[in-house]
């Protein structure tokens, strides 16, 4: 019964000395929020800079021509065995017909090459292929090799079915490998300056929060005086610490709905697929969770470290 | 370690106390204060007033000798024990020390949340402390909008809500005028007439004479007199 008295009592006492140490609450709470926008920002940059990453590098991919003729079973196989490679992403198959097609639909403009297909009497001058991605585009030569295997990717009468493979990653293959270490190195620097940014911020809130207590260092000592027990003191600080944090993940969230709105259509162009809007809509929930979370932590572990020094009357 | 005269509220064995310095705040002080004493504690600046005001306190401890609680040595209580010998002590400063975002009332409030009183002993208690005060009217004032005097008077009514059994003032009149510091005094008379032992350490010569009650007198660290009926004499 005491107990919740007092816990009664102590949020009670916070809200109001929250309400009643207004400048200093709206300083902290301004500091809080550029924090969680720190914070929320590198989430979302993460994301963002994480799938265009992925896209990139999924446009290195090795292009398997198939030869005219080879039944579809044998082709289907042969996807079905590159697939089961561990390094081996997705195969996508497309037959001949297929590649026609698209052929062309990318070329409806062009008059002349569809009348000199036409002019083919039927005869698909392109060939099936299948499209590998690889999980890393390191692992594509490894993948090579294996293509390169007969005993896989020969027909049961021991004819090969590969016409060609594409020899694209081998003629770029410096070019793909000074691409690799490039994002190797702003994968590892983003990290870097991510760790950077989101400690600088948290200092910065920290500090705040000291020096929000500090200016209530006499307020404590007279506590202690009055009789108040240290949980007794440090409650309302608690409480005003978690305020902060919740309402500036609030505020932050409120701030990052008009800003990935504004930002989408840039980072769309710059970094292709992603829409960062979308995605923040999508992941709102875990963004709401990430940011309360880490704001009430904060504000709760400053207040106690804060707190603690002046405690001891 | 406990004290066989158990009757004194307050007992000084030849307590010293020295700083990292190395001056002496105390010397070799003894004495002792019964339960409904009013004693004032004179002396000039540096004489070792508030010190032994701390040392009652257990805000500081002494160096040498021992103080005692009734029969306890405040120096072996536990942190929990120390809390309630805090509670058993209502403390009166020369600013105020008031709360600064607190009302009158939440700073008399305060006092008695801290010492786990329930809501119908707050509601019962405070307006009681306040009227004894004078300051019914005030009470919904923050510090800032209240005049020297009736801040002191905030301090006392928080320090006697509890009912302690000692009420500790430091320099309780030091910042105030002539009228607010005799009225100041009269409360403090009557807090003690309803059997508070009261503690005070003071510079006025007028208050003194007016209480003609014990003056203890201390000059550089050492008890210089001791007088039962005193008079301000330095």
């Amino acid at each position: 019964m005491t107990f919740f008295l007092n816990l009664q009592r102590i949020i009670k006492s916070g809200f109001i000395a929250f309400w009643r140490t207004g400048t200093v609450s709206l300083a902290s709470l301004l500091v809080f929020t550029v924090t969680l926008l720190v914070i929320g920002g590198l989430l979302l940059g993460t994301a963002v800079f994480d799938a265009a990453l992925t896209q990139i590098k999924g446009k290195v991919d090795i292009t398997v021509y198939i030869l005219p003729g080879t039944p579809e079973t044998d082709i289907l196989n042969l996807q079905k065995s590159i697939e089961q490679l561990p390094e081996v992403k997705q195969v996508i198959y497309r037959s001949d017909d297929e590649v026609l097609a698209e052929f062309k639909e990318t070329h409806a403009n062009n008059s002349l090459i569809l009348q000199s297909i036409d002019e083919l009497d039927g005869e698909n001058p392109l060939r099936a292929e299948l499209n590998i991605q690889a999980k890393d585009p390191r692992e594509l030569a490894s993948i090579e090799t294996f293509l390169t295997n007969k005993s896989i990717i020969s027909r049961n009468d021991g004819t090969g079915i590969i016409e060609k493979i594409n020899s694209e990653n081998e003629k770029n293959k410096e070019a793909i490998e000074r691409f690799i270490a490039f994002t190797d190195s702003v994968e590892a620097l983003g990290l870097y300056v991510a760790i950077f940014t989101a400690l600088v911020a948290v200092l910065v809130t920290f500090n705040t929060i000291r020096l929000a207590i500090y200016t209530s260092k006499e307020e404590i000592s007279i506590m202690k005086l009055v009789g108040a027990s240290d949980n007794y003191v440090r409650g309302p600080f608690i409480v005003e610490g978690i305020m902060y944090g919740l309402f500036s993940a609030l505020i932050t969230l409120a701030l990052l709905y008009p800003i990935t709105k504004w930002i989408s259509p840039v980072t769309k162009n710059f970094f292709g697929s992603i829409n960062l809007f979308e995605y923040y809509i999508a992941n709102f929930p875990v963004l709401f969770l990430t940011l309360v979370g880490v704001g009430v932590v904060l504000g709760v572990v400053s207040s106690l470290f804060a707190i603690r020094r002046y405690l001891k009357v | 370690m406990k004290l066989k005269k158990t009757f004194k509220m307050i007992y000084f064995d030849n307590v010293s106390k020295r700083y990292y310095d190395d001056t002496h705040a105390l010397l070799d002080v003894n004495f002792s204060i019964e339960p409904g004493e009013l004693v004032s504690i004179v002396g000039h600046s540096g004489a070792g007033k508030t010190t032994l005001l701390k040392l009652i306190l257990a805000e500081e401890f002494p160096t040498d000798g021992k103080v005692f609680f009734e029969s306890s040595d405040i120096k072996t209580l536990r942190k929990k024990e120390l809390l309630g010998l805090r509670r058993r002590v209502g403390m009166i400063f020369q600013d105020f020390r008031l709360l600064p975002h607190k009302t009158a009332y939440e700073n008399i409030r305060f006092a008695m949340e801290a010492a786990g009183k329930s809501e119908d002993e707050i509601q019962a208690d405070t307006p009681h402390v306040l009227e004894l005060v004078g300051l019914e009217d005030k009470i919904w004032n923050f510090p800032h909008e209240l005049s020297g005097g009736e801040k002191q008077r905030v301090a006392i009514a928080r320090a006697i809500v509890n009912q302690p059994d000692i009420i500790i003032a430091d320099e309780p009149t030091g910042n105030l005028d002539p009228i607010n510091a005799y009225d100041i005094i009269e409360i403090l008379k009557k807090v003690n007439e309803m059997g508070k032992t009261v503690i005070l350490t003071t510079h006025n010569k007028g208050v003194i004479d007016a209480l003609g009650k014990r003056v203890i007198t201390l000059d550089k660290g050492k008890i210089v007199r001791d007088d039962s009926k005193g008079k301000y004499i330095l």
